[in-house]
């Protein structure tokens, strides 16, 4: 790859042909297969919820950075253009995991938002389960 | 494998000799990871946090037909369809780019049309994904939290999708007719990044919303 990648001159770039391109189209259709197998592996009961979960992460990513760096040319570009995208990216995906980790594990809010909801539910659900004389 | 050629005009005369448009338009990518970020998110926090259904993977929820549905809403085999449909479409727009770089107008037309069009069934396969949820599950934008945020964050998808198809028919008509020259590969190379975001916003929607029980 380093003959390919390196950069020629100012503003000109060794440049990837045609079939290295279908080449990576290729890798992420196989990867997307793998996806699917591994949600299949999952459902079927074949791999543990977990595992495939990470399974099916570790590929998005590799989908992910091949398609940055090769079909939006950043392995190629100047680095300047990847800071540009690298540092929102990072600041998306902080916002992702404080958001997650805000509702879910540390302050747990979203399991409180139906609470008033669940309860009145389940006090009607014993009105009605209560003849009126007992209520009485 | 490699060949050299030149990607933009010969001189930038700008402070960092980068083309500006394109620096530009990296920092609206940018921005875009943002949106889509606190989308994302929103969409997780609330998983599986729903009080009645429809649910995404799981069954014993009511459709709108009053039947007890023993499976979740989503259609795995057609939205694989339309996930490799969009990543086929990211491969036709790169060889776009090689052919316009080239000045290869008809081959540059074909892969530039040939992209819109894959944008194109992907989102025919989302309308057909929306309607079947309305219709047939009765999950609409107010049902419940997981409809909300799902609606919201593919719909936002899907709607970068359909500007993305007029933003690339225009410029198949404008290769067409001549008016993307070599040393203006720029404009097409800038409407490949877009297209490429689009499909990467994808490639991390499909699995954290569909694969990921």
């Amino acid at each position: 790859m380093t003959s390919e990648t390196r950069e020629v001159a100012h503003n000109q770039h060794t440049h990837p042909t045609n079939r290295f391109y279908v080449v990576i189209g290729a890798i992420l259709i196989a990867l997307t297969v793998l996806e699917v197998l591994g949600y299949l592996g999952e459902v079927n009961g074949t791999l543990p919820s977990g595992a495939a979960a990470a399974i099916i992460l570790v590929l998005s990513a590799a989908k992910f950075l091949l398609v940055v760096m090769f079909y939006m040319h950043l392995k190629f570009d100047h680095p300047l253009f990847t800071g540009t995208f690298v540092f929102p990216a990072l600041l998306g995906m902080l916002v992702i995991g404080s958001l997650v980790l805000l509702f879910g594990p540390i302050h747990g809010t979203s399991d409180a938002i139906g609470d008033d909801v669940r309860e009145e539910r389940r006090a009607a659900e014993v009105r009605a389960a209560t003849p009126a004389a007992d209520r009485r | 494998m490699a060949e050299s050629h030149a990607l933009s005009p010969a001189h930038v005369d700008t402070s960092t000799g980068l083309d500006s448009r394109k620096l530009a338009f990296w920092g609206f990518i940018g921005s875009e990871c943002l949106l889509f970020g606190s989308l994302i998110a929103t969409y997780l926090a609330y998983k599986g946090r729903s009080l009645d259904g429809p649910k995404p993977h799981d069954g014993g929820w009511v459709n709108r037909y009053g039947e007890v549905m023993d499976h979740g809403v989503f259609n795995i085999p057609l939205t694989t369809f339309s996930t490799f449909i969009l990543l086929m479409s990211s491969v036709a727009m790169v060889l776009a780019l090689n052919h316009v770089q080239r000045g290869h107008r008809g081959q540059g037309t074909l892969w530039l049309f040939l992209t819109a069009l894959g944008g194109a069934i992907f989102l025919g396969a989302q309308v057909y994904e929306f309607t079947y949820f309305v219709a047939h599950d009765g999950m609409t934008l107010g049902s419940n939290l997981f409809a909300s945020s799902f609606f919201t964050l593919t719909g936002f998808h899907g709607a970068h999708v359909t500007v993305g198809i007029i933003y690339l028919m225009t410029l198949a008509s404008l290769t067409w007719h001549g008016k993307i020259p070599p040393e203006k590969s720029l404009n097409v190379e800038i409407a490949g990044l877009y297209w490429h975001f689009v499909d990467v916003i994808w490639i991390i929607i499909f699995p954290l919303v569909y694969l990921i029980p």
